[in-house]
């Protein structure tokens, strides 16, 4: 509160200022949101920050996110592997095929038995460098994976515990470091912190915990057109909002990543870029389907949904959002053709409200978790406020259980019949939507209520399963996308859960910064951007 | 005075031993999960479970704590879960750069708040008095992280004279005493000393004004004495309770301040408190604290050993 006084006073005369004068010649720096460098062994943590600043620019995966394109949702491209293939025969038997004369930065090949090896990094505790911090990070990401090997230098298999088209996804989350480096570096990961070496476009040079880590291109990296044109790249970790506002403000920094929504206005008006773009992520509350549940009439989830002022939202965040028409964002390629539409009618909801039992002369009281911040949870204060305004007018009460963020993934894991939750009928939390498993499965399957997963609201509906049955057994992307957009439809027809945002990655750039597109992922790519 | 040193010191042990005690059950008492910030959030029961038992934290706390302990009276701190790095690196580098701070801040405050705090005693309900009340209040009532911003927005925003945060250019493994770096002190040194400064005046000068009208201050002018030879007596009978202020401030400044540290991502104690609370790093939050409290633990006691070198009185009690 007294920061946030405290900010405004101080920048209320500040708006005629000029910008600092950044002193970078070809070199980038970074303010990001961390308040640490993340993990730089391999598999970073951290999550999409780790993954976006050290996993996809000093590795690669198998298979890579396509960044090149801003005006839809990045999809799967080919990384280290070239191209891969599912067994007719047997739909658990896969075939990749190993990119050839790739090196890694530390100048040893890569072959498929690297591949073997990183597996074994994560999956494999009594391999000699299976690492229980990578293997936190790595090993839920993919479930599908039940065994590998090389059959030759080039050529990999993977087989599957069952039948599993969303496999290539996965293996988006898999980033690949060097065999040979870990060897060099006596087998101690902690070595490797420090000398990290991939095949990303990015060579980290520099590393000092906490404070910063430094990148320089790697010029003979596989995919030429992507070698960065920087001189260098600056990671600073810049946990604070103010601190890294004002990094950039006095020239620290070129780039912040998530300008506060109050000042975006002011940088602005003395020059600096404010980018932003939809990418996979979901800001909605999670409902609880146990018994008792006022959720589980449909009609009050579809009240709920109507009664949500969204573009009254996006106001209060500064355009700093997408409004819900959905789960997934309006241009996903799995957004289908719902019937129901997500729009503010609190006529309609009203009614729907009236219809289920519930009005101004019978309240329904319902208990929401929320938490005061956390990572991708955007303001999660005054938009859940905003939201518990909202809900009253049309008659619903909501009380909040608010907890902090590490604990708030303690109740996510732990789910809506776990005693800490402390009968709360819905969760605040927010997360990548970017592929079938996080966006969809993890969500509703019925298998996958806590302790086995993250089915926070106990949902299971045998139709729902069956479709994700469709979804790992289409193996054509074309007729597995249509199969998505049957599981979306019926995510927003029966309005599953409480749909009401999307973050957009708003970043705040230098004008000095050049050639950066901002691609619709929680990855980006920075091999394009120039420094004047 | 060697048997009252000798018995402050192993009256240091059995503090040391309360204070890893509270400090290792503090936090384990708060809620929340050491492996969170170490595992994806879709991390399986069963994948907690393992991590739990790699870590040692599936064992009974009073295991635990005897673990830690022995590892202790080893020298080992342990190692961050959050980060895999040991703890005394990571606390070493963090109190390395406080204590940078704290000296420089240290250095600016004392002076001034004795000098200030002498002379509104010396002159007290005069002019001069007030004018240092006044400065001493405002230090101790301006949140010095407010103020910070504030200092920020205008030297190095708006005049672009100095930096914004950091602990040097080159971040602070590479300090040196040259102005590159000194810059990056400044700023966050002036903000800390603001409060020393104000408490050190208001102390000094209750003392210097308290003294100046005691009975043995007449008696020593009734003798003519002069005011040079009176003024040295003021100050000796006051030295031992600024002192005192001086050693609690100290401990203070050293310990880090979270909130300007944060201000200005300085990478010191406070900071690295601050992350350690925000992602339940158990290790590194009790090896902070332990070594923060020794800081105050050292600090105290070296007060109290120049205290007793001044005024007698102490020691003989």
């Amino acid at each position: 509160m007294f920061i946030r006084i405290a900010r405004h006073l101080a920048f209320a005369g500040m708006l005629s200022l000029s910008a600092g004068i950044a002193q970078a010649q070809g070199t980038l720096r970074i303010g990001m949101t961390a308040s640490d460098i993340p993990l730089t062994t391999g598999q970073p943590d951290q999550g999409g920050e780790g993954l976006r600043f050290i996993g996809y620019t000093v590795y690669d995966a198998l298979i890579n996110w396509d960044l090149s394109a801003v005006d839809h949702a990045a999809g799967l491209v080919p990384g280290l592997a070239t191209e891969w293939s599912v067994d007719e025969a047997d739909k658990t038997k896969w075939i990749f095929k190993i990119r050839e004369g790739v090196k890694f930065h530390d100048g040893s090949t890569l072959k498929a038995q690297d591949i073997v090896w990183n597996f074994d990094k994560l999956l494999n505790d009594k391999a000699p460098q299976y690492d229980p911090r990578q293997s936190a990070q790595g090993k839920s990401r993919i479930p599908a994976v039940a065994s590998y090997r090389a059959i030759d230098d080039q050529t990999l298999e993977i087989i599957t515990k069952s039948p599993d088209a969303t496999l290539p996804y996965q293996l988006a989350w898999i980033m690949v470091s060097s065999p040979a480096n870990w060897e060099a570096q006596g087998k101690s990961w902690e070595a490797v912190a420090a000398n990290p070496s991939g095949t990303g476009p990015w060579k980290m040079t520099a590393f000092v915990p906490r404070e910063k880590a430094e990148m320089v291109p790697n010029t003979e990296y596989w995919d030429q057109p992507r070698v960065p044109k920087l001189d260098k790249l600056v990671l600073i970790p810049l946990a604070e909002p103010n601190a890294r506002a004002n990094a950039l403000l006095s020239g620290q920094v070129d780039w912040i990543e998530a300008p506060a929504p109050d000042m975006v206005p002011m940088m602005q008006g003395q020059g600096f870029n404010i980018t932003q773009n939809e990418y996979p992520h979901n800001w909605t509350w999670h409902l609880s389907r146990l018994e008792g549940s006022p959720w589980n009439d449909e009609r009050i989830r579809k009240a709920a949904n109507l009664a949500v002022d969204r573009e009254g939202l996006s106001v209060l965040l500064g355009g700093l959002m997408v409004p819900a028409k959905g789960f997934m964002p309006p241009s996903s390629p799995w957004f289908g053709k719902p019937t129901f539409e997500v729009k503010y009618d609190p006529e309609a909801a009203a009614a729907l409200l009236k219809e289920a039992g519930y009005g101004p002369d019978n309240r329904l009281k319902v208990k929401a978790l929320i938490s005061p911040s956390g990572s991708g949870q955007m303001l999660p204060l005054p938009m859940n406020e905003y939201i518990q305004q909202n809900l009253a007018a049309i008659g619903i009460d909501v009380e909040f259980m608010v907890v902090e963020w590490n604990q708030m993934i303690n109740l996510w894991r732990a789910g809506a019949a776990d005693p800490s939750v402390e009968g709360s009928q819905s969760i605040n939390f927010t997360y990548s939507i970017q592929d079938p498993f996080v966006g969809f499965i993890r969500h509703v399957q019925c298998d996958l209520v806590s302790p086995n997963g993250t089915n926070w609201g106990h949902y299971c509906d045998q139709e729902m399963e069956g479709l994700f049955k469709d979804i790992r057994n289409t193996f054509d992307p074309e007729a597995q996308t249509a199969v998505m957009q049957k599981v979306h439809e019926k995510f927003v027809n029966e309005a599953l859960f409480l749909m009401v945002a999307h973050d957009v990655a708003p970043r705040a750039l230098s004008p000095k910064v050049k050639g950066y597109n901002q691609a619709q992922s929680w990855n980006q790519d920075f091999s394009p951007i120039t420094i004047e | 005075m060697f048997a009252y040193v000798i018995r402050r010191l192993l009256l240091v042990l059995p503090v040391a031993f309360g204070v890893s005690i509270i400090c290792f059950l503090l936090v384990h008492i708060a809620p929340g999960d050491p492996l969170t910030a170490i595992m994806a959030v879709d991390a399986t029961a069963e994948e907690q479970a393992a991590m739990r038992a790699a870590y040692g934290l599936d064992r009974p706390l009073p295991v635990q704590f005897l673990f830690w302990l022995g590892n202790l009276f080893q020298g080992d701190l342990g190692n961050s879960i959050a980060t895999g790095r040991p703890v005394a690196g990571e606390v070493w580098r963090a109190v390395q750069n406080s204590l940078l701070l704290a000296v420089t801040a240290s250095l600016i405050a004392f002076p001034i708040g004795l000098l200030l705090g002498f002379l509104a005693g010396y002159f007290r309900d005069s002019w001069l008095d007030k004018l240092v009340t006044s400065i001493a209040i405002a230090g101790v009532s301006v949140p010095n992280y407010w103020l910070g911003m504030v200092l920020v927005i205008i030297f190095a925003v708006k005049l672009a004279w100095l930096p914004a945060m950091g602990a040097g250019p080159a971040g602070s493994d590479g300090w040196t005493f040259d102005w590159l770096h000194i810059r990056h002190l400044i700023l966050p040194a002036i903000t800390l000393a603001v409060v020393p400064i104000g408490i050190v005046a208001r102390t000094v000068r209750a003392l210097v004004g308290d003294i100046f009208h005691m009975d043995f201050v007449m008696a020593l002018y009734a003798k003519g004495m002069s005011n040079f030879d009176v003024l040295i007596h003021v100050i000796r009978n006051a030295a031992a309770t600024a002192l005192s202020v001086i050693g609690l401030q100290m401990g203070a400044l050293l310990g880090g301040s979270i909130l300007i540290e944060t201000v200005f991502n300085w990478p010191g104690s406070g900071m690295l408190l601050s992350n350690a609370i925000f992602q339940r790093d158990l290790p590194l939050l009790q090896g902070t604290i332990l070594v923060l409290a020794m800081f105050f633990v050292t600090a105290n006691l070296v007060v109290d050993i120049l205290q007793a070198a001044i005024d007698p009185r102490i020691k003989r009690s």
